[in-house]
């Protein structure tokens, strides 16, 4: 028994320091954008050798896991919020955190047709369910609820909705048919600019305030080289043509960069 | 992370949470006691080539993550699923999203919570005393009721305080079929879930606390009254 017990703590010793030696870099990333992660990790590898390790989860769970000592040493997040509080709360490098992609909403449906290109499929109010993320918590929640209330139908709609946990569990509810349409991220219904199956409006911006996704050194990852070319990769041409890909607009879009600029019929941004 | 900023405890949405999840656990210990009895019976008695395979499907929920049940919940119950469209064609619409469903839903979760420990009680009994009733001229259902049944008592407590409890702290099937509407499937633990990602901490520790110490009244419950009560003797 006594020989089993040094065996195993020997050998956990020697996991532990393996793992701290190695020039990976490990990240947590919000769930919604852990596919664009995959394949910029891919891209990442080949042009520095760095292998990134990966943790999905909802940013609100990674948060509480990385002020509780998680080994993460990137945060992907899916607002610009969660960053924030976590550079207040010293666990992250306050100049390093950007926006990386901006989520884009659309109203979907898993049957052809179903959604017409104006959205007037919510005003007909012939559904039993609409899903949404939960608006407390998901940013594409909160901004399915600013579109409806701009639209005058939050009071109407309310009874209907049906509440996923994330934008993953509502995109469930909603392939699988058990709400007609709902609230999803354009990134999850569509590829390479094509909408993958279904019926989809892709809400106008102004109907919504802009959904910044926003990534970030955390302090655990501030001596590790791996972490910040990853950061910088990131904000590169590369990184951003996968992103833009999977249906993100990217911070280099001339409408979010010309913030001050008002678009009126004489003078289009 | 500042976890005790206390404020008032509870609000009209936890109480009204508080109550769907009592009736969500007594309504789902109430069938299963109704279906779990006669399945408890027959799993304790046969000796068919059925049993084995039986006895693995009543126990599956308690192997597999309730996420995976409430995942093919989620699809069955659908509008393309046999079970779903079964209830489109009776016209009583789709279970997902609806407290039905979620009774549904809980009476496969907590099955085995139930059957278990009634089957274990069943195949402790003395099957002379069964006879030397028959002898009596009762019928099986009467030996069932006036033998059997008081001498699984124990094995009832277990069911009912086991199942009840699965039940109250379900999440995961919750999650997948619920769809979060507030006094239809907003129960506790969901509740709870959404403080914690707003970060309302003080609202989950109330909440959360009192989950932790429900579940040990419970349990001591059962486990007091359990051994307060003696087989009797045969």
């Amino acid at each position: 028994m006594r020989t089993f017990l040094a065996i195993l703590l020997v050998s956990g010793v020697g996991f532990m320091t393996n793992t701290a030696v190695a020039d990976d870099v490990h990240v947590a990333v919000a769930s919604n954008f852990s596919k664009p992660l995959q394949e910029i990790g891919t891209k990442f590898k080949a042009a520095t050798g760095h292998d990134i390790k990966v943790s999905a989860g909802a940013t609100g769970k990674l948060y509480a896991q990385i002020e509780n000592g998680a080994p993460f040493e990137v945060f992907i997040s899916a607002d610009s919020k969660t960053p924030k509080k976590l550079v207040e709360a010293k666990q992250a490098e306050a100049d390093s955190q950007f926006t990386y992609a901006f989520g884009t909403l659309v109203v979907w449906s898993n049957k052809d047709g179903y959604v017409d290109d104006k959205g007037e499929v919510l005003k007909t109010g012939e559904f039993q369910h609409l899903a949404i993320a939960n608006p407390k918590t998901a940013p594409y929640g909160t901004a399915g609820m600013e579109v409806l209330e701009k639209l005058g139908l939050k009071d109407a709609v309310t009874p209907k909705l049906v509440q996923g946990e994330n934008i993953t569990q509502t995109y469930d509810f909603v392939s699988t048919g058990n709400a007609e349409l709902g609230f999803v991220a354009l990134s999850q219904v569509s590829k390479d600019g094509k909408l993958k199956s279904g019926s989809a409006w892709q809400v106008p911006e102004e109907m919504y305030t802009p959904m910044a996704q926003d990534a970030v050194l955390l302090s655990k990852g501030k001596d590790n080289a791996a972490a910040k070319a990853l950061l910088d990769y990131l904000k590169g041409e590369d990184a951003q043509a996968i992103i833009s890909s999977y249906g993100y607009e990217i911070p280099t879009h001339p409408r979010r960069d010309a913030k001050s600029c008002v678009s009126t019929s004489a003078n289009p941004c | 992370m500042r976890l005790y900023q206390c404020q008032p405890m509870l609000s009209a949405g936890d109480w009204s949470a508080i109550w769907l999840t009592f009736k969500l656990a007594s309504l789902t210990t109430l069938i299963l006691l109704l279906i779990g009895t006669p399945l408890a019976w027959h799993l304790a008695r046969t000796r068919r080539w059925w049993k084995a395979p039986l006895s693995a499907v009543v126990a599956l929920p308690i192997v597999l993550p309730p996420t995976v049940l409430g995942f093919y919940l989620l699809i069955t119950m659908g509008p393309k699923g046999p079970i779903g469209q079964l209830t489109a064609s009776l016209g009583l619409g789709t279970l997902p999203f609806t407290f039905s469903g979620l009774v549904i839903a809980s009476v496969f979760y907590s099955l085995p919570f139930v059957v278990q420990p009634i089957q274990n009680a069943f195949e402790t009994l003395d099957m002379r005393l069964m006879e030397a009733a028959s002898t009596l001229r009762a019928k099986p259902l009467d030996a069932f009721f006036s033998v059997a049944l008081p001498m699984a008592r124990p094995g009832f407590l277990t069911a009912c305080i086991l199942g009840f409890a699965h039940t109250v702290g379900e999440f995961g099937v919750v999650l997948m079929i619920g769809g979060n509407i507030p006094d239809k499937t907003r129960v506790v633990s969901v509740q709870i879930y959404d403080h914690v990602e707003s970060m309302e901490y003080a609202q989950a520790h109330w909440l959360a606390g009192g989950m932790v110490v429900f579940s040990f009244i419970v349990l001591l419950l059962m486990y007091t009254l359990n051994r307060g009560i003696r087989m009797p003797k045969p």
